[in-house]
């Protein structure tokens, strides 16, 4: 591997690994609180990609307020799931959320497809974000800085929130215990509504940016990443937000490199995500920055 | 007692014949297009009754079931294609040599199909079944896609994703109803084994079932092999159904409609699981209609794709958000109530599934 095709691999994976982590943090935030995977987190990418696509194709809307208005809407969407069908659940056994999560994913995937269509469609790249860069040999998107200086601003953001404000200490509260967080006068629903409208909203900010860099979308387009992005806060320890982050880098890292340095493998690369899942899982439970939980009776 | 026990055993009797009869109506009366619905049904049951094994009985939330229907379909249809059909199907690459020249009957074919299949689910369940709930869901679907992709990817044996065609075709409805009826006595005589009270038993509570003295690990590996071994046997008769496989069949959409129909018939009931699984196979068929363009008071709707899906899901959502316990909950169809209903003999003691 040349040092040109090297640095543009290490560019390449900076993108992917800082748009991973991003969708991540959506996940281990809800994770920590509710104890579910929200399988519908994959498929916020998808419906704040197209509102994006319509907004700026059909309603002629300026970027920055198609961008505003997807994000948004997929802000109230995700809270919405989180009502209906997640909220009557909360005393139920963990297997039903569950599969009442996988249905709202399976749901969201092909109300898509009767909307829209299963054909993909190319999504349009803002002239004001996206152009060229020239760098020496190597040529790439101005969206290779762009995605990791958003990505990075909004991490900072985030952590900012769970840290220092008031909300961020009830989320941090509900996530130890539910029960004695509601005895101290949190508002448990208050907060897991904050905890879904921030993982959308990043969902969708993530969406826009991964349609940008990868600009074909379909209804299924969420599957790949939103599962890929569990993976990844799987790896960094779930319900830790600096665990989501480098989960997100590690993986895209992984991921680039394997197909850099072993072009004969790229066939398996959607595999190997699942391979470290599994090896992860097996031999460090918790996660790189997580502590193993034992449960009790 | 010895009475009751009598009139069960030829009540049970009288069904299965009476099962054989309706089958032999159906296979004389129906058109063949619905005979073919039917036994696409009895791959549903049986993909349901092992997945209700699993998720109902056991409690492990396993996704894992259209990858083990891959590993029987492909099995069974490398196994039992013609030598001259595989040389012309492999066109990318040849296949090896040692799979070339077999040609085998159907049976042992599907028999092959389930053990490899089984052989999958003990080297996926050693090192997923040491987790539980959301994590045990995540990994087996892992599993699942890595065996997909590397079906995709192994050339040489599967012809990757251009799949296989003219596997032999059975048209026989007795061969599926068959395999299902069998599928249910078996996995009905598991769950009434020592293994299904212990299987019970992790289902309600782990810890308290290893305070009992149940190894966890190893009654979860064999109802996960059993589970493996039905979804493999399912995947087989499904190649031979449609006589052809390719690797985007087995995603997480088929899965997803196993679940819905254990879902619906109840987690922990084998008679719903029969029953939604004929449901639901022929509401897939019925619901075509909205697929396809309407006309409905001059009012022109179009085809519309997906569509169908979209009800399943919300039948699915309105299913475990509202009557979570299913069709039939965790009960069963059992003589003992039909016997107290014609009050023959004393009622004997319950709980005991028929």
């Amino acid at each position: 591997m040349s040092l040109d095709v090297f640095l543009q691999n290490i560019a390449n994976s900076i993108t992917l690994g800082s748009l991973y982590a991003l969708i991540a943090i959506g996940y281990t935030m809800v994770y920590g609180i509710l104890r579910l995977i929200n399988f519908a987190h994959a498929d916020l990418l998808m419906v704040a990609a197209y509102i994006a696509f319509y907004g700026i194709l059909l309603f002629t809307l300026p970027w920055w307020l198609a961008f505003a208005i997807a994000i948004g809407l997929t802000t109230l969407l995700g809270i919405g799931i989180e009502r209906a069908a997640y909220r009557p659940l909360r005393n139920a056994p963990r297997i039903s959320v569950l599969i009442s999560a996988i249905g709202v994913s399976f749901l969201l995937e092909n109300l898509g497809i009767v909307a829209i269509g299963a054909r993909p469609k190319s999504f349009p790249r803002p002239e004001a974000l996206v152009w060229n860069l020239h760098f020496g040999n190597i040529s790439f998107l101005s969206l290779t800085i762009l995605i990791p200086v958003v990505t990075i601003i909004l991490l900072l953001l985030v952590t900012f929130m769970v840290k220092k404000t008031k909300i961020g200490m009830a989320m941090r509260a509900v996530s130890r215990d539910f029960e004695t967080s509601s005895l101290m006068a949190v508002n448990v629903d208050k907060v897991i509504t904050a905890t879904f409208a921030v993982g959308s909203s990043l969902a969708a900010v993530g969406g826009i940016m991964w349609s940008m860099q990868y600009p074909q979308i379909d209804p299924l387009m969420g599957v790949f990443p939103g599962i890929k992005c569990f993976i990844a806060a799987v790896m960094g320890g779930i319900g830790s937000i600096p665990g989501a982050m480098l989960g997100g880098f590690v993986l895209g890292f992984c991921e680039v490199f394997l197909v850099g340095l072993f072009p004969a493998a790229s066939g398996y690369r959607d595999a190997f995500a699942f391979v470290i899942l599994i090896l992860i899982l097996l031999f460090r439970p918790g996660g790189i920055l997580g502590e193993n939980v034992v449960e009790k009776v | 007692m010895d009475k009751r026990k009598n009139s069960k055993n030829k009540l049970t009797l009288l069904v299965l014949l009476a099962s054989c009869a309706l089958l032999y109506l159906a296979d004389s009366y129906l058109s063949s297009f619905q005979i073919r619905i039917l036994n696409l049904a009895a791959i549903y049951a049986i993909l349901a009754l092992s997945m209700n094994l699993v998720l109902g009985f056991t409690g492990m939330f396993s996704l894992g079931h259209s990858g083990f229907m891959c590993v029987g379909a492909y099995t069974a249809a490398i196994l039992t294609m013609s030598p001259a059909s595989k040389e012309l199907i492999y066109y990318m690459e040849p296949i090896i040599p040692a799979l070339a020249n077999i040609e085998w009957p159907i049976f042992p074919a599907i028999i092959a199909a389930g053990l490899l299949s089984a052989l999958f689910g003990v080297l996926v369940g050693i090192p997923a079944l040491r987790l539980r709930d959301d994590y045990l869901a995540i990994a087996t679907l892992g599993f699942a896609e890595i065996i997909r992709i590397v079906v995709t990817n192994t050339v040489s044996i599967t012809n990757g994703s251009l799949g296989l065609k003219n596997i032999p075709s059975i048209n026989n409805i007795w061969v599926y109803w068959g395999c299902a009826i069998l599928t249910l006595i078996v996995i009905k005589r598991v769950i009434n084994s020592s293994w299904g009270y212990a299987f019970r038993a992790i289902r309600d509570n782990e810890i308290a079932a290893e305070a009992m003295g149940i190894s966890l690990f190893k009654h979860k590996l064999i109802s996960f092999t059993i589970g493996a071994f039905f979804a493999g046997v399912a995947g087989a008769l499904m190649g031979f159904l449609i006589t052809s496989v390719d690797p985007t069949m087995f995603r997480f959409l088929f899965t997803f409609q196993i679940l819905l129909i254990v879902v619906l018939g109840g987690m922990g009931s084998l008679t719903g699981t029969v029953i939604s699984s004929l449901v639901i196979t022929i509401m897939m068929e019925v619901l075509r209609v909205v697929e396809q363009p309407l006309n409905i008071l001059g009012l022109a709707i179009p085809g519309l794709s997906g569509m169908r899906m979209v009800i399943f899901s919300i039948l699915l959502l309105l299913v475990i958000l509202y009557y979570r316990q299913g069709l039939m909950g965790t009960r069963e169809f059992n003589w003992d109530w039909v016997l107290d209903r014609f009050k023959v003999g004393k009622s004997g003691e319950r709980g005991e599934t028929a």
